[in-house]
């Protein structure tokens, strides 16, 4: 399977001279369709900006980052704008979800602001929100759903249309442990229907939902755990040890 | 606990005598783990049986007598430090004691060996998400003990993280970091005469 996101040598620096800070240094990551990677380390580590790096929200200061094979350096602003729109999901722990906005015109959005008629676009929505278990909220305000339930509509609005690429940060936010369970369950059946997913986290338990977990620290990929397969299975600890 | 493994990680540090050895490690373990001198002194003497040690020959056994790490010694002290072979995790305090004893070998990268353990830890509590994943939704006992198992694993991943900071966060300059690489020693006849 291709890499749908790749980063080479990629490098990130804010301010300069004696304020110089290296939020990232000579990061090498591929994703492929199909996988859902994790990012793990501490607060400061550099995760998020990995993300936003990956998300093309935010330029590298060194380094080539491609998605979907196209070097995005090379993009112009719209063009860019207009790949976010169409290839790109975002589920960030602050859901930004438009409170006068219903759930499926929430998800809806993205597909209208990039040209998609307005009756398919709520269509398209309306399946993935029920895809999600949410097919009587559709028409709810986000102040009229819980937290798990926003949290879905956020997953929707991430892999409605055509996404090749899912960006998590933190995405289960506060939830209690079995809805965030949810929110990684459903980030991982979007990634085996054809999606590359990259979830950035502290936290081991969420990590654990991915193929393969990346650490990083002060800004470089330290080590990483081997690609899951199905056909290694480890011998069940017994209760003594 | 391992006495075997902190004699060995305080006899990496340099030659030491048998009282001396008792006092560092309950000094080095916070006096968490107090050890009686027949401990140590029976350790000792199954360790120079095994090769791992060597003691002064003409010293008599007592407080005084001198010990030093031989490369058996040490090749066995590093690889207790790493994660264990098998798929097992280590118990909990364990890991602990490992950490602690880390600390004081020279030349070893705590950092890296905190990874090294991390590692195998995310990897296995990987292996616990994955049998929730295909559980069937009426498997709760096994859904259960997944759970279980993951919460233990998070919580070592969790004291390690926070170690971890304690680490980088503390007062550069701690001798502890300071020293030479781990070697093996000559044997030198009362050298610590």
């Amino acid at each position: 399977m291709s890499a749908v996101l790749e980063l080479q040598q990629v490098s990130k620096s804010y301010g300069a001279g004696p304020t110089l800070v290296d939020a990232l240094v000579e990061v090498d990551l591929s994703v492929r369709t199909g996988e859902l990677v994790a990012i793990m380390g501490p607060s400061g580590s550099g995760k998020s900006t990995l993300l936003t790096i990956a998300g093309t929200l935010e330029d590298a200061t060194s380094g080539v980052v491609l998605v979907g094979g196209t070097d995005v350096s090379n993009m112009s602003a719209n063009e860019r704008a207009r790949m976010r729109r169409r290839f790109i999901g975002y589920v960030f722990q602050s859901l930004n979800l438009l409170a006068g906005l219903t759930a499926t015109e929430n998800v809806s959005l993205p597909l209208e602001l990039d040209g998609t008629r307005a009756s398919t676009a709520r269509r398209l929505a309306r399946e993935a929100l029920e895809s999600l278990g949410l097919g009587d909220r559709t028409e709810h305000y986000p102040d009229e759903l819980s937290g798990g339930e926003s949290q879905r509509v956020a997953i929707a609005r991430a892999v409605v249309g055509q996404r090749s690429l899912v960006l998590a940060d933190e995405p289960t936010g506060a939830l209690d442990s079995l809805r965030g369970e949810e929110v990684m369950r459903l980030l991982r059946s979007a990634c085996k229907g054809g999606v590359a997913g990259v979830v950035v986290t502290h936290d081991a338990q969420l990590a654990s939902w991915a193929d393969r977990v990346v650490f990083v620290r002060d800004g470089r990929i330290v080590d990483q755990t081997a690609p899951s397969t199905r056909s290694q299975r480890l011998v069940v600890p017994g209760p003594n040890r | 606990m391992s006495v075997r493994h902190a004699l060995l990680a305080l006899l990496s540090e340099g030659p030491k005598y048998g009282l001396q050895l008792r006092q560092e490690f309950e000094a080095r373990t916070g006096e968490v783990w107090p050890l009686n001198v027949g401990q140590v002194y029976m350790t000792l003497q199954r360790l120079e049986r095994d090769g791992q040690v060597e003691s002064d020959e003409d010293g008599e056994d007592g407080p005084q007598k001198g010990y030093r790490l031989t490369e058996a010694g040490g090749i066995e002290l590093t690889r207790w430090l790493g994660p264990p072979a098998d798929t097992g995790v280590p118990p909990r305090d364990e890991l602990v004691i490992k950490v602690l004893i880390a600390l004081r070998v020279p030349g070893v990268d705590v950092p890296e060996l905190m990874q090294a353990h991390r590692r195998r830890l995310v990897g296995m509590m990987q292996y616990f998400t994955r049998l929730k994943e295909d559980a069937l939704e009426d498997e709760i006992g096994l859904l259960v003990v997944a759970d279980a198992e993951i919460y233990r694993l998070d919580a070592v991943i969790r004291w390690l993280d926070s170690a971890e900071a304690r680490l980088r966060n503390r007062p550069a300059a701690d001798p502890a970091v300071e020293q030479p690489a781990l070697a093996p020693r000559r044997r030198r006849a009362g050298a610590l005469r």
